[in-house]
């Protein structure tokens, strides 16, 4: 296996070099002259995190799959956020510092409270985490990096790991065009990790090529989960809004906490507004094929239990004693069986993950890139 | 940063001459009669067709993803194509193509809506029958330049129209009642509610900034020429929906909406009050940090009252009880407002009149008599050579490289095989056949137009890679 790591010159997929040497994102979306928002098939998109170099991508790749950013130098962002895993973890809720394997599998970590959530199309959020509480992906990786039970690690060392590591100041260098004897902070290690996962962009899947006007690209019964979706009787999309497949915005559904645990306040603590109790960020649907389970904790095993979720009474899985809010969207449905398959067959058609990267087969520190076959999930 | 491109594509498409070619094709007219499909015809239309659709009884949902689709009811000796959802079916006609017109049907007893459409700009809904039970009788979302004129709507659990998060439309003469509201305009900009009827609904024509939602900004209202009347109803909306919470009684509600023209209505009869302006305080949602809670610059010209606020209702009974008075008003302002202002003011009984100013003498919003856009919104930016770089990034690049395999052959081995033929690609594209064991099928890509996939083709066989070998060559 050869060590000679190099950085990319050339853009990822669904981006796009500019007269400066950046990229810049490209969707067809974006070939919409309608003036921005959010909403139906042909729309254009939010404005996105992009104008990062190629080599700053690639640095932030070797980054995110490097364990050397673990206190622990045993997990990596991968770890949590999983290309197997549509870069979710496959679990309720995640395992951090100390911890061996991924997914289901994964095991003797630091038990987290939240699942991980997907990072495909993190670009186009100006809120993070599913109470909010970040306002950019800067602020965002502050987090994992620095708390205990994730990755354990602290400024000063992480910043000693990279700069002692030859390779790392050579790629550094090279992205950045650092100076002989300038260090590498904090600040820049994390803006390279912005900008890879922002460029995890997934705006191609079956359901876009209907967008884009494919009459045939999704099937009869994608078509008949498509107008559940999108119909005043289930409001999905009110929340869930396309192209996006969220609103950006945050929502009391009432989700349940799996068996034993407490009863996550969301984003009331962060605002702190009584109002928001229970509210969590609305999430992408995209490659939600991916990502299971689901909810904030997890207590959802498949797609068709979040469905049957929804068609239940408005409420029914939220806490009494709490007094939640249920957002007006949140209806009582009552689809028949045969919609609520429909509405599933439609789910799955939101996959696309052929803008993924390539997932290095070695890493500058030389420890052990997290397995990329769910199956041998407890190798690293 | 996307602005930054376009610009670039602005300045290429001056340089390049356009290589746009217009489709010969005639538009046409599909006739759908009872025991026919509707959906079926709209499977057959292409954009610039006309669907007629004759009287009888349709049990389906129609939803038109395509563009400049006109689907018309064509009524005979008073007999009406009937849209029926029986109250199992979901909504009645769904709308996401651009330039869609709906004429003319009666549609009834869907789950969810009537007629909406989702990002459907350039939209006419317009000389239809819409009876409940739905949420929305006729609800253009997300959709900007449209018209909605000449509708009945009645016996909806929430607005019989219903105008969310749009710019630029016209709601004219329909006539709406026997639902929670008559007429709601919601985080809108730039709409104009003129000439229509708003009775025996629990209230009537409500202009409103809505909590949570992604559009943050509601201005621009004109409610002129309405004649409002008689909105007591006791509100019926299903508990926990965003309706429920509407005080009945009302004429006219300003909810946290800016710039509304209030001017040549007749309102009579409303129990509580004939215009009532409040804040995001006074709903049960939570407040929306990215808003401005407060209705400001509300301009409230002359308008004829008649009979309200004779026998205060919910929310405007306590408001008065609390400041100890019996008697309704016609104008009640229950919060803080910038900049209002009411005309005559000593000829309107107004709760709250301290914060108002005198309108100046003789304004009016007359010389605004259409809200509309001159000219259709165009549904793509300038095509251009350029565009085949900008779609090969987009959509290709995910699955094939220059050199070396990814989930497709390498691109260098592409370019021999169609050497200048790009029309052969460009057909290729569009309808793949398995070639390669040990590649996948390829997805079709005719979603994209004729000159998309024939810009890409030029691109792969002129350009691409040609960077690289040069830089090689230098080596
Ligand atoms: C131990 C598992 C774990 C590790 C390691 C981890 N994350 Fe996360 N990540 C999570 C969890 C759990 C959340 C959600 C936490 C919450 O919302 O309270 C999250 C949230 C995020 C989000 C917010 C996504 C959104 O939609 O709001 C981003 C971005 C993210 N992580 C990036 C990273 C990066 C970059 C790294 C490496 C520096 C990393 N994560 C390491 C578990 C992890
Ligand atoms: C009022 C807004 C709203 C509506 C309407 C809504 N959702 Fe959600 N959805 C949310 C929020 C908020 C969450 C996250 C809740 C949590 O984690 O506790 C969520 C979570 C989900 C998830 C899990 C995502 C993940 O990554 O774990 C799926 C799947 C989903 N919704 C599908 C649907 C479908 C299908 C419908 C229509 C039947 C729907 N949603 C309607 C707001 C909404
Ligand atoms: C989802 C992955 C994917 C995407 C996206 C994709 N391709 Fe392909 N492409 C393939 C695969 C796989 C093959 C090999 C198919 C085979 O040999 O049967 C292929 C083969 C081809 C060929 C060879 C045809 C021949 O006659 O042998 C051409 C030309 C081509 N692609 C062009 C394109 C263009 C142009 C685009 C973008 C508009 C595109 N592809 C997008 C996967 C993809």
């Amino acid at each position: 296996m050869t060590l000679a790591f190099t950085l990319s010159d050339r853009c990822p997929p669904s981006f796009m070099i500019d007269e400066n040497g950046k990229c810049q994102l490209v969707s067809l979306y974006q070939r919409y002259s309608a003036p921005e928002g959010f909403g139906g098939l042909r729309k254009p998109l939010p404005e996105a995190r992009d104008g990062f170099s190629p080599q700053e991508i690639d640095l932030g790749r070797y980054l995110f799959f490097d364990p050397l950013l673990g206190g622990d130098k045993k997990t990596s962002c991968a770890h949590c956020h999983h290309p197997d895993y549509g870069y979710a973890d496959g679990r309720g809720t995640a395992m951090g510092f100390g911890g061996s394997g991924v997914g289901a599998k994964r095991r003797d970590g630091a038990e987290l409270e939240r699942g991980a959530p997907t990072l495909w199309n993190v670009a186009f959020l100006r809120r993070l985490f599913w109470d909010w509480r970040a306002t950019s992906l800067e602020e965002q990786a502050q987090g994992p990096l620095f708390a205990a039970a994730e990755m354990g690690n602290t400024p000063a060392q992480l910043e000693a790991d990279i700069n002692a590591n030859g390779t790392y100041r050579r790629l550094f260098t090279q992205a950045y065009g650092l100076a002989h004897d300038e260090k590498i902070g904090t600040a820049l290690i994390i803006q390279a990790l912005v900008a890879f996962e922002a460029s995890l962009v997934s705006l191609n899947s079956r359901y876009d090529h209907y967008a884009h006007g494919d009459h045939n690209a999704l099937s009869e019964q994608e078509q008949i989960g498509h107008n559940i979706f999108r119909s005043f009787v289930t409001r999905c999309s009110q929340c869930h809004t396309p192209p996006l497949f969220t609103n950006v915005e945050l929502a009391v559904i009432g989700a349940p906490e799996p068996p034993g645990k407490n009863f996550d306040l969301g984003a009331d603590p962060i605002f702190p507004d009584m109002k928001l109790r229970g509210a969590f960020k609305v999430p992408t649907l995209r490659n939600i094929s991916r990502t299971a389970p689901y909810m904030h904790s997890g207590s959802l095993e498949r797609l068709q239990d979040v469905v049957e979720f929804y068609n239940d009474k408005r409420g029914h899985a939220a806490p009494e004693e709490q007094n939640l809010i249920i957002h007006w969207h949140i209806t009582n449905p009552n689809l028949r069986k045969e919609e609520e398959t429909a509405l599933i067959a439609f789910l799955n058609s939101l996959e696309d993950e052929t803008a993924a990267p390539v997932v290095p087969n070695a890493v500058p520190s030389g420890l052990g890139v997290v397995s990329v076959e769910a199956d041998a999930g407890l190798k690293n | 940063m996307r602005k930054r491109i376009f610009a670039l594509v602005v300045a290429l498409s001056a340089l390049i001459s356009s290589t746009c070619v217009f489709s010969a094709t005639q538009s046409k007219v599909i006739t759908v009669r009872e025991g026919a499909s509707i959906q079926a015809a709209v499977k057959l239309a292409n954009p610039g067709d006309t669907i007629e659709v004759y009287p009888g009884l349709y049990k389906e949902t129609v939803y038109i993803d395509k563009n400049d689709i006109t689907i018309r009811g064509v009524v005979v000796a008073g007999e009406w194509p009937v849209m029926d959802g029986e109250d199992t079916l979901n909504d009645g006609i769904l709308v996401a193509g651009h330039g869609v017109t709906v004429d003319r049907f009666f549609i009834r007893r869907f789950k969810g809506n009537g007629i909406m459409t989702q990002g459907a700009n350039n939209y006419k809904i317009i000389n239809n029958i819409v009876e409940g039970d739905s949420v929305y009788g006729i609800f253009p979302q997300f959709s900007n330049n449209g018209l909605v004129a000449d509708n009945v709507i009645w016996n909806v659990h929430d607005a019989a129209i219903y105008l969310g998060m749009c710019e630029n439309a016209d709601v004219v003469r329909n006539d709406t009642f026997g639902s929670v509201m008559g007429i709601e305009i919601e985080n809108s900009k730039n709409i104009l509610v003129e000439n229509n009827t708003a009775h025996d609904n629990s209230s009537g024509i409500q202009v409103t900034l809505l909590q949570g939602l992604p559009v943050k900004t509601a201005s621009n209202t004109i409610v002129r020429r309405n004649f409002i009347s008689n909105n007591n109803v006791p509100n019926f909306a299903p508990r926990g929906s965003a309706a429920a919470g509407t005080p009945a009684g009302t004429g006219i509600v300003i909810f946290a909406a800016d710039d509304t023209v209030v001017e040549g209505n007749i309102i009579t009869g409303n129990d509580s009050a004939a215009i009532v302006m409040v804040d995001h305080d006074s709903s049960p949602n939570v407040r929306d940090p990215e808003m401005d809670p407060t209705p400001d610059n509300a301009k409230i010209y002359d308008n004829v009252y008649w009979n309200n606020g004779t026998k205060p209702l919910g929310a405007a009974k306590d408001v008065l009880e609390q400041a100890g008075l019996k008697e309704g008003f016609e104008v009640m302002l229950v919060t803080k407002s910038k900049g209002s202002c009411i005309a005559n003011p000593s000829s309107v009984r107004v709760f709250g009149a301290d914060q108002f100013t005198a309108c100046p003498d003789g304004a009016t919003s007359a010389g605004i008599t259409t809200m509309q856009l001159s000219e259709p919104i165009a549904e793509n930016l300038e095509q251009t050579e350029y565009n085949g770089r900008f779609a090969y990034k987009a959509i290709c690049a995910g699955c094939h490289i220059y050199e070396g395999r990814m989930v497709g052959p390498p691109m260098r081995v592409i370019q021999a095989l169609y050497m200048d033929r790009p029309e052969a690609m460009a057909q290729w594209i569009a309808n793949p056949t398995h070639k390669r064991d040990d590649y996948p099928e390829m997805p079709p890509q005719n979603y994209l137009s004729e000159e998309d996939r024939l810009a890409i083709a030029n691109y792969i066989l002129n350009d691409l890679g040609k960077s690289r070998q040069l830089r090689q060559s230098r080596e």
